[in-house]
């Protein structure tokens, strides 16, 4: 790019000033290749920079739209819960680091409930790590056993995050779809099952983990038993570790029953267990969550921690340990939270169906979480000339945000690359909403076909 | 028929029998706050060591927390932001746009993350790969060098070397300096981001404008990035001045800039911390941020932004908090330095920070050498402290990478962020100890 005086020292001052710019402009177009080059990111995450969550929170954000997107209750949460935070504000010592791997209380409390829950012995100092979040717990594990070389079988759709922090880690994400079992009228999240022969087929010598997700986010499977067998037969025959990802464990609905994987003979050594206090509590802002499993795993997920963030905030572990003991104490109770915010769920769950019935539409009605799913094809909504490169679901929740006033998200966002099309058609509502948003959702699908029509 | 039936539950029994974890663990597994905070916990009646104040955060503060909390806004219970909470997040942009004279965006120029220690993290993860050698100056905190290894990268140390202070004065952090000639030649095609830390700890140094000219032109030079943990900006004595290396010529685009609330508000127990830098950097922490935990907690950030308000209406007046804090702090530091002087222990005079680093070797006969010991003899000592007499301090070899452990081995590190009480219980001990030397 230099060019050297002789060439065009014959040709005057024109050329003089020409080459002067273009001899700036070579120095600036180095300068900044040379840092476009340098400042670029690291490989772990090429590609990882887009997020639904990003995406759709932001058009959402609108007050005037009602909110069934994001998973975000909106719902207060219980009183004494609110109380406990107060509290422990008002101690000095507890707005100071505290413990690494979890506040003492903390651990101890999320010990004997577990201990209860499971039936057998968990020590709070070896087996329990606090993390920011069950997300952080995900990003723990997923990060403390999961390297470039292994393969980790994820079961669509999926929470979404699973794909990318697998990607991170230098793992291949292996897929297997759950598939819709039934023709008939009223879908149910039972009816979504994977092929045992599939999976089985999935596993192989480079498989290091399976990842599980019951009560499912966004179906709302509540996987039974014998399907947990299925998973741990084939995790004790491939030596493979189980991630269960368990944060809606008390929101399941009649007839339905939580297993915990880890409990199956064979699998406490290769699982580990991930709660979430957002979604025990409906408190998603403290960002708590633990991951529960035996020593020789829950080590790692340390290491990882201590070389993160090291600790979580105290004063919220505090708080959320003291309402712990309080709904520990009432676990033989119906009026423990754990049981109370079920069945406050099922209600507004119900309703939910109601409504999108009276639509004109056939949503899975979910076992447990607080997601439903539904088939907007039936709908008619002709959106082949909106541009955009995109799924038909998320062209159909865009036009819904602007359109209709009211938010979703696309199911597309919960599906590896080659499920997408299969699942375009459906878009997750969340119900753990206050009676007044659920009024104002009914009003927009009460007048939807009046609109179209 | 037995022998049958038990060789089939053997497999069910079986841990995981292959390796379970990943290799980018390995050399990261020791902590010596682990070790420390328990040691602590155990025995020490005066706990100088893991550095957080036993002072309460400010009214102001636990009041805003406690407002969040009890408000109509049952919401802040509920997710926020993901990059930051928007009040937190705007606030942030107005007063560091202030102290950095440049316009910043809140969206974009700022990232709110689980205090200075994730900051740091997502630092790492979005711009050191494999092969990539980035600068640390020694004494470091310490997770700097697990987190570089973490990401694959290879940390490259170079001291802070110590030159003897004028006659019959005591050492100051000041006279721990970097060779410009040593620095220069760590820099080399692999370097992708040197780590600065002004105010440092453990030293409690702060870097002068020559000294960062220094490195701001090698980081221009060679086109390395610069992490600079700012997290005691507002802990400065003696009317020195903290200069941010992003207001360098050349350094705002290649510089992310780190700061808490845990060490500006005396309130780590709430870990909020954030990024401040260009957009072309801050996208990378953003994916990173988006990829491990997502969010942070909603009440602590409003209340932290509460905080700053009150900051930024007060600023430069005497009721500010971060004029009031380091007034109270420099009071401190002068009482310890006063009780260590008087015991034999050579304190060196932190120009910031709330850590103070001291010269024990005049101590050493209540713990003698162990010449074939792995253990770096200010670990041993500081153990044997707490043990027998009930004060908690932190090894300075703590701060150093492995090989250069030994070279700084008779110092320990003691944190006044403390109560008068308990530094009047330290000289206590202190003078105790003393007078049990000199006793026959």
């Amino acid at each position: 790019m230099l060019f050297t005086s002789r060439s065009f020292c014959c040709l005057g001052i024109k050329t003089y000033q020409l080459r002067a710019n273009l001899l700036s402009r070579s120095i600036k177009l180095s300068a900044s290749a040379t840092m476009a080059f340098r400042h670029k990111n690291t490989r772990r995450i090429e590609g990882l920079d887009s997020n639904v969550w990003v995406e759709f929170t932001k058009v959402a954000a609108d007050p005037s739209i009602v909110n069934l997107g994001q998973g975000l209750p909106d719902i207060s949460p219980p009183t004494y819960v609110k109380e406990e935070l107060a509290k422990a504000a008002a101690v000095d010592r507890l707005n100071q680091y505290t413990r690494g791997f979890g506040h003492p209380s903390l651990v101890k409390a999320l010990s004997q409930v577990y201990e209860r829950v499971c039936g057998r012995k968990i020590d709070p100092l070896t087996d329990i790590l606090v993390t920011v979040g069950a997300y952080g717990s995900l990003f723990s594990t997923i990060q403390a056993l999961i390297e470039e070389g292994d393969e980790v079988i994820i079961i669509e759709p999926f929470y979404d995050c699973y794909e990318p922090m697998v990607k991170m880690a230098g793992a291949k994400p292996v897929f297997i779809p759950l598939r819709y079992k039934n023709d008939g009228n009223a879908a149910s999240s039972a009816d979504w099952v994977f092929d045992p022969a599939e999976l089985a087929n999935k596993f192989n010598s480079r498989t290091k983990a399976i990842i599980l997700n019951t009560p499912h986010n966004p179906i709302g499977k509540v996987f039974t038993r014998e399907e947990l067998q299925v998973i741990a037969d084939l995790c004790i025959k491939h030596d493979t570790l189980c991630i269960s990802d368990e944060v809606y464990e008390w929101l399941v609905y009649k007839g339905n029953k939580h297993i915990k994987i880890a409990m199956l003979p064979g699998m406490w050594e290769r699982t580990i267990t991930i709660g979430s206090a957002g979604k025990t509590y409906s408190v998603t802002g403290w960002k708590l969550g633990w991951s529960i499993g035996p020593q020789n795993l829950i080590k790692h997920l340390q290491v990882v921690h201590q070389n993160t963030l090291y600790t979580c905030p105290t004063p919220l572990q505090e708080a959320l340990a003291q309402a712990f003991w309080i709904d520990y104490k009432r676990m033989d109770d119906p009026d423990c939270y754990f049981y109370l915010l079920s069945r406050e769920l099922e209600s507004k769950r119900d309703r939910m169906a109601h409504l999108l019935q009276e639509a004109g539409l056939k949503p899975v009605i979910p076992d447990g979480g607080y997601f439903m799913i539904v088939d907007v094809s039936t709908l008619n909504v002709d959106l082949s000339d909106v541009d955009e490169d995109q799924p038909y679901d998320y062209k159909f929740v865009k036009w819904m945000i602007t359109s209709k006033k009211l938010s979703a998200i696309p199911l597309s966002a919960f599906c590896g690359p080659e499920t997408k099309r299969q699942f375009e058609k459906y878009i997750r509502f969340c119900f753990i909403k206050e009676n007044s948003t659920l009024d104002a959702a009914e009003v927009i699908l009460k007048n939807w076909n009046k609109q179209t029509a | 028929l037995k022998l049958q039936t038990q060789f089939l539950s053997l497999p069910l029994q079986a841990k995981m029998s292959r390796p379970v974890q990943a290799r980018r663990l390995e050399g990261t597994e020791k902590n010596i706050w682990v070790e420390f905070v328990k040691l602590a916990a155990t025995h020490s009646t005066v706990n100088l060591g893991q550095g957080f104040p036993d002072f309460p955060p400010p009214d102001f503060l636990t009041e805003a927390f406690v407002r969040a909390l009890s408000g109509e806004n049952h919401m802040l219970h509920q997710y926020t932001r993901g990059f930051g909470h928007p009040p937190l997040v705007k606030i942030l942009a107005q007063f560091f746009g202030k102290l950095l004279g440049r316009d910043l965006d809140p969206m974009t120029n700022v990232m709110v993350t689980v205090g200075a220690y994730q900051a740091l993290f997502c630092c790492f993860q979005a711009f050191v790969d494999e092969g990539d050698e980035v600068i640390i100056i020694e004494p470091f905190f310490d997770c700097y060098e697990p987190m570089v290894k973490m990401a694959g990268g290879t940390p490259v140390f170079v001291p802070l070397r110590p030159k003897a202070p004028k006659d019959g004065k005591l050492m100051s952090s000041a006279d721990w300096q970097l060779d410009p000639a040593e620095l220069t030649s760590k820099f080399s095609k692999q370097t992708k981001a040197i780590v600065l830390n002004s105010p440092n700890n453990p030293l409690g140094k702060v870097f002068s404008r020559g000294e960062l000219k220094l490195i701001a032109d090698l980081c221009v030079k060679h086109d390395v990035l610069c992490i600079s943990d700012e997290v005691y900006e507002w802990l400065v004595y003696d009317g020195k001045e903290h200069i941010r290396i992003a207001s360098l010529q050349g350094m705002w685009d290649r510089t992310v800039t780190i700061g808490s609330a845990g060490k500006t508000f005396s309130a780590t127990g709430w870990k909020v911390g954030w990024t401040v830098g260009p957009n072309r950097l801050l996208q990378h922490l953003r994916t990173i941020h988006q990829n491990s935990v997502y969010l942070c907690a909603t009440v602590a950030q409003e209340a932290v932004a509460q905080g700053f308000q009150r900051e930024l209406e007060l600023y430069g007046k005497p009721e500010s908090y971060f004029i009031q804090l380091p007034k109270e702090l420099q009071q401190k530091r002068d009482w310890l330095v006063q009780s260590l002087d008087a015991v034999g222990m050579k304190p060196i005079v932190p120009e910031g920070t709330y850590f103070l680093v001291a010269d024990i070797s005049k101590f050493k006969s209540d713990v003698p050498d162990v010449p074939d010991s792995d253990e770096p003899y200010d670990s041993r000592f500081a153990k044997w402290m707490v043990k027998n007499k009930g004060l908690a301090a932190i090894p300075l070899s703590a701060f150093y990478c492995g090989a250069h452990k030994k070279n700084y081995n008779h110092f320990i590190r003691f944190c006044f962020a403390k109560e008068e009480a308990t530094l009047k219980a330290a000289n206590d001990i202190l003078q105790k100890w003393k007078q049990e030397k000199t006793s026959p």
